[in-house]
């Protein structure tokens, strides 16, 4: 009995893998997909850029972590520029040119996500500023009382 | 009074967003990533052929005369299959299809076209995806409309549909 449950339990986790298989090539990797530089400078180099950026088929894994074909042909990419000597930032904006600023992880202040950083420096010093009239005020009052 | 009623105040908006983030749990989640490429020149790429029975494609294949069809697909893609026949109605029409296989093997190019039509005049065989990335495609089947200046005028995302061959043909008329 115990053993059924255990086999179905296990075949409940096991079965999500089985899907992404489906429609997909069957061709080898790219050179640069899974082998990493000789030069591990550039290798590290080449290693934090593809930490942040995205994954296109599996949008919420970047390409260092992600196993889908596509991933790997963008870490040849990256790869392969790296040692042409194309720096990590030519290669972001290259891809950027292309997929637009979502397939990068590292924030860019650009026309459309200035709010995200200059709300939160607002709020801050809307808070700043009611805390110190408050506090202003209280030592005042307290003043005045002594 | 008055004042109290501010007290709800945070407590409204965290049931916005809670209720917002509910709903969109419900919501199919297809996040399409469009081609930032659209008004830029097709970059420069010549690819081999993807078999024997067509030649390769390069980006000097795309310029002069009129418009063309750049088709990114691959035979082992499912939704491939279902486009193939709105690709051979666009054929007809007159319509130059040159396709692009992704990670693709010259046998299975052919048993694909044997299979389910050949609709392209010719075939670049793309096998570590490098012309996909370059012109901004993320995944199979997608289809550009290229004008005969070269430049990427339009991207249609997934497989051609029947109501979408009506749409290609006029962002092709256009690119004329």
């Amino acid at each position: 009995m115990n053993r059924a449950v255990f086999a179905m339990v296990m075949a409940l986790l096991v079965m999500p893998l089985a899907g992404p298989a489906l429609g997909q090539d069957s061709m080898p990797p790219a050179p640069y997909a899974y082998n990493q530089l000789e030069d591990p400078q550039l290798e590290a180099e080449a290693s934090a850029l593809m930490h942040t950026l995205r994954c296109l088929k599996c949008q919420s894994q970047s390409i260092a972590d992600s196993d889908a074909p596509m991933a790997g042909d963008m870490r040849h990419q990256v790869r392969s520029r790296i040692l042409a000597g194309e720096s990590p930032d030519q290669i972001r904006a290259w891809l950027i040119a292309r997929y637009g600023d979502y397939v990068s992880y590292e924030p860019e202040i650009s026309a459309t996500t200035w709010p995200l950083f200059v709300i939160p420096v607002l709020v801050i010093l809307i808070v700043a500023g009611v805390l110190l009239r408050r506090l202003g005020k209280r030592r005042t009052d307290e003043g005045e009382g002594a | 009074m008055q004042n109290r009623l501010w007290l709800w105040v945070p407590l409204a908006l965290f049931a916005f967003f809670a209720g917002l983030a509910g709903y969109m749990l419900t919501q199919p989640k297809d996040q399409f990533v469009e081609s930032t490429m659209i008004g830029e020149p097709l970059p420069e790429f010549a690819l081999d052929p993807a078999f024997g029975g067509l030649p390769g494609a390069a980006r000097a294949d795309f310029v002069g005369g009129k418009p063309r069809l750049l088709n990114i697909w691959a035979s082992w893609c499912l939704p491939c299959i279902a486009e193939a026949p709105q690709l051979e109605t666009l054929k007809e029409q007159g319509v130059e299809i040159i396709g692009i296989a992704i990670r693709d093997r010259p046998e299975d190019v052919a048993n694909f076209l044997a299979r389910y039509g050949n609709p392209y005049t010719r075939i670049g065989s793309d096998r570590i995806s490098e012309v996909q990335l370059a012109i901004g495609s993320s995944g199979v089947p997608e289809t550009f409309v290229i004008d005969a200046g070269g430049v990427i005028r339009y991207q249609h995302i997934g497989d051609i549909r029947e109501d979408d061959v009506p749409v290609l043909l006029a962002e092709l008329e256009k690119a004329k």
